[in-house]
């Protein structure tokens, strides 16, 4: 391990983000700074890129807006105004970039639901 | 004015606490060694001398150790001087201050003597690109790769007038070699010091390839 590796092991990591991957459906709120004001965007959609690698790892969010047009966002994981993320749905993924996402619309633009069974603690919570 | 020999560690980014992001250069910045300190009453012209780079002893010669105070006195060489806390090291740069009293060959400077939101000028040696053509070394622009034309695409173009001079001027800009030169940043930020690691990182590139040796100094422009 070098040094800069040894460094970046040293940041604080945003522990308001949960684990994510490929595919998920989350909501993502953002800290927006403007001027002396401040206020928190809601940005909802699927997970279609994870990028991991110290510092400047980040992860792209795509939703579909109004007029059909796909916007896609990309956030830094260390990143401090990133408020929270909420993980919505977990979907069954064949490969970690969904860059073929960009082709599909309408039908074809579906995941399938990968359902993930509570934790064993939570599961006796229940009980 | 402050100084230290450092070594490019590589870049990465930092946070700050409002969420902008800054990429920087990681230097390990020490630890320094004081190897010596001249005096205008013995060399004629006040400085210290700092050491940085620690290698195995078999790597310097005999002279370098002795002078580092590696080698201990005996009876055939009884003038020999040793120093106490001065390992091997490879690299030595003068800084050109009075040493302040109490300062002895042997002491050891780290990073911590640089504080976050100073600026510094860092010095380092270039990138060597080998001999380089006009575009990479001067930034001349590109020729055209059609229209007729042929074999002139990184070409230089015209360098200079006819028979009126008879002669290309002097310091006309031309292929040559390129990089690998003593190159300086002038006013970088730095943005984080971390006194356990030695660490400083800095906004902004750095002259030179990861591991090259630089020399860090306070800014001289304010």
């Amino acid at each position: 391990m070098n040094l800069v590796e040894s460094l970046e092991k040293s940041l604080i990591k945003n522990d308001k983000i949960p684990q994510l991957s490929s595919g998920d459906t989350v909501r993502v709120h953002q800290r927006i700074v403007e001027g002396d004001k401040e206020r928190i965007q809601v940005f909802q959609g699927t997970i279609i890129r994870l990028r991991r690698g110290g510092a400047n790892a980040n992860f792209t969010v795509r939703r579909i807006a109004t007029n059909n047009v796909g916007v896609e966002r990309t956030y830094l994981l260390f990143s401090p105004r990133i408020e929270r993320v909420e993980v919505l749905r977990h979907a069954k993924v064949r490969r970690a970039q969904l860059y073929y996402f960009r082709d599909l619309q309408g039908k074809s633009a579906r995941l399938k639901e990968r359902r993930v069974d509570a934790k064993p603690a939570a599961k006796a919570a229940i009980a | 004015m402050k100084k230290l020999i450092g070594r490019k560690v590589g870049m990465t980014q930092l946070f700050d606490e409002k969420g902008n992001v800054t990429g920087v250069t990681v230097i390990e910045a020490g630890p320094n060694y004081v190897t010596q300190i001249k005096t205008m009453a013995k060399e004629g012209y006040d400085a210290i001398q700092l050491g940085f780079g620690e290698v195995q002893a078999k790597k310097l010669s005999r002279g370098e150790l002795g002078h580092l105070g590696n080698l201990a006195p005996n009876t055939k060489y009884p003038k020999r001087k040793e120093l106490a806390g001065v390992p091997p090291v490879k690299h030595l740069y003068e800084n050109r201050i009075k040493a302040v009293d109490g300062m002895k060959a042997g002491d050891v400077v780290k990073a911590d003597i640089f504080k976050a939101g100073e600026f510094v000028d860092i010095s380092g040696t270039s990138k060597g690109r080998g001999f380089a053509g006009n575009i990479k070394r001067h930034g001349f622009h590109r020729q055209k790769k059609t229209h007729g034309a042929s074999d002139r695409e990184r070409a230089p173009g015209s360098i200079g007038a006819g028979t009126g001079i008879g002669h290309v001027e002097k310091g006309t800009r031309m292929a040559g070699h390129f990089g690998d030169e003593a190159r300086t940043s002038v006013r970088l930020k730095v943005m984080m010091v971390d006194v356990e690691r030695n660490l400083i990182a800095v906004a902004g590139s750095v002259p030179g390839a990861n591991g090259g040796v630089v020399v860090i100094k306070e800014a001289k422009k304010a």
